[in-house]
């Protein structure tokens, strides 16, 4: 027979404004709640007994893991650098300026934004997966029921952690990024040591540097955060572990890149 | 003791449970059978409180946890044990540490208080020397046992199985059942249990509770239950085949 839905209770040209309104509606709850989920993750990191161990451990997972990938990708895009901006320079007779060029542009922009990106494809999307196993596998709900918070426990520790890993991480990033550079400038362009390192001091200062640290923190929150956030929301099976993992990655690298935009016009 | 009342809960178009109603007297085992997807597993959730109901009351000692904050709940749920159906070990710890968790984060206890109520735990499961194993490395049996272990290492006065015996072979459903009755015994906790396991679950319930269609349609001993002149409890106890057009 045929399979009878509700009526609509909207007359049909109204129909289009009630559908926006429960989107609309749908969009503001979701924000709440990731709102809601962040105030609860960062009151539960304050109150004691503090987990240190699980803390180390997302340390570990996030920051130390991704160590290899941080001074790969940082290698490479010093070296890349180096090689474009001597390019560019060298058609203005600019070329003693390569050391400040590629520091600022590492230390204010890139070195944030690339390590924030690599970390989210290798730390975040299994934050999101684990979190979205121990959600299908009813881990989170054996806390819940053992009257433990699953936010102190599994939120909590890893928004820390990448508070306190990502500036770290960066500040690695530009370091070898800048020695990535050095290495093409020295070894194939016969730049001077002087030369490249000399304007260094005279151009890039510390709130260059604080520029810098101020995104690194903020894009550690924002990865930790939406990371966490579709792990522990995720839908059913392996499905929905699987999309909330997509999601997670998506939702940070944008998200990265749209604060990145909004930091670099606030700070200066 | 535990008293549903009137309990309502839909998701979606769907309602689940329909103004269920049930009784559960302190130190009994009850056992809630019923068809898959009849709403067990529902029920369940909302006495431990993970799902709240839209309507109806559930009083655990005349407390009703429907309206409690989470603070309230939490000292609710230190009183209960809940082994559920897939185990829900931490797969980053090994057994050992599973069962010690709750002592660990519950309990001001001493690390030898600790390690002899977990080894004693593990012994009376029939897992001794076998804390070092991570979840991943044993049989589906055995995270059962530590399941349970778990649960009952904080000597709760509660203690709700979630099908403690889905997806096992038949000696191991008569083990796992042995042992809820061995260790109702000698704790004298008060048993919830979730199960399709028939007929074994009547050696082990004191009273069994059918629920279908969202409500409680018949409960009483197991003698009575088998007896039951209810041709929904006959249907299902007899496993009889329906069409799918019945359904």
């Amino acid at each position: 027979m045929f399979s009878s839905s509700p009526p609509d209770p909207w007359p049909l040209p109204l129909r289009p404004v009630a559908a926006l309104g429960r989107v609309t509606l749908d969009v503001i709850e979701a924000l709440g709640r990731f709102g809601v989920f962040l105030v609860q993750a960062v009151a539960a990191a304050f109150i004691p007994p503090f987990k240190l161990g699980r803390l180390l451990d997302r340390i570990h997972f996030i920051g130390f893991r991704s160590l290899t990938i941080v001074i790969l990708t940082g290698a490479f895009t010093g070296m890349v650098l180096g090689l474009q901006i001597f390019l560019v320079l060298s058609r203005f007779g600019s070329e003693a300026f390569l050391g400040p060029a590629v520091a600022l542009s590492l230390i204010r922009e890139l070195g944030p934004v690339l390590c924030a990106l690599i970390v989210t494809g290798r730390a975040g999307s299994a934050l999101t997966a684990e979190l979205g196993i121990m959600k299908i596998s009813e881990q989170i709900d054996a806390l819940t029921v053992m009257a433990l918070n699953p936010r102190r426990y599994l939120i909590a520790p890893p928004i820390v952690a990448g508070i306190v890993t990502f500036p770290l991480m960066v500040a690695l990033f530009d370091v070898v990024g800048i020695f990535g550079a050095y290495l093409i400038a020295s070894q194939l362009l016969g730049m001077s040591d002087g030369t490249y390192f000399g304007e260094m001091n005279t151009f890039v200062d510390i709130a260059d540097v604080m520029t810098g640290f101020w995104k690194a923190l903020s894009f550690g929150v924002i990865v930790t955060w939406v990371c966490t956030y579709k792990g522990y929301y995720c839908g059913h099976g392996a499905e929905g572990v699987a999309r909330a993992t997509t999601q997670a990655v998506v939702l940070s690298s944008v998200l990265i890149l749209v604060w990145d935009y909004f930091m670099g016009s606030v700070l200066p | 003791m535990i008293k549903v009342v009137g309990v309502r809960r839909s998701f979606g178009q769907q309602e689940v449970l329909r103004g269920l109603d049930l009784e559960v007297a302190s130190g009994e085992i009850l056992v809630v059978i019923g068809r898959s997807g009849g709403g067990k597993s529902v029920l369940l959730k909302h006495l431990i409180g993970l799902l709240r109901p839209d309507s109806g009351h559930i009083l655990v000692d005349d407390v009703d946890i429907t309206r409690l904050g989470r603070n309230a709940l939490d000292r609710i749920r230190e009183r209960y044990g809940v082994v559920f159906q897939g185990g829900a070990l931490f797969d980053s710890m090994s057994v050992y540490d599973n069962v010690a968790f709750p002592l660990r984060e519950k309990t001001g206890l001493r690390a030898a208080e600790i390690n002899q109520k977990v080894d004693e735990k593990l012994a009376q499961v029939g897992l001794e020397g076998m804390g070092a194993k991570n979840p991943a490395e044993i049989s589906g049996g055995m995270r059962k046992r530590v399941a349970i272990a778990r649960a009952l290492v904080t000597e709760p006065e509660i203690v709700f199985f979630d099908e403690p015996t889905t997806g096992l072979d038949p000696i191991l459903v008569n083990t796992i059942h042995h042992l809820i009755v061995e260790l109702h015994r000698k704790f004298r906790f008060t048993a919830i249990v979730v199960s399709h396991e028939i007929p074994e679950i009547f050696q082990i319930a004191d009273r069994v509770a059918m629920l279908h269609d969202g409500v409680i349609v018949d409960s009483g001993t197991p003698g009575a239950i088998q007896a039951s002149p209810n041709p929904i409890v006959q249907h299902f106890i007899r496993g009889e085949v329906e069409s799918v057009a019945d359904r």
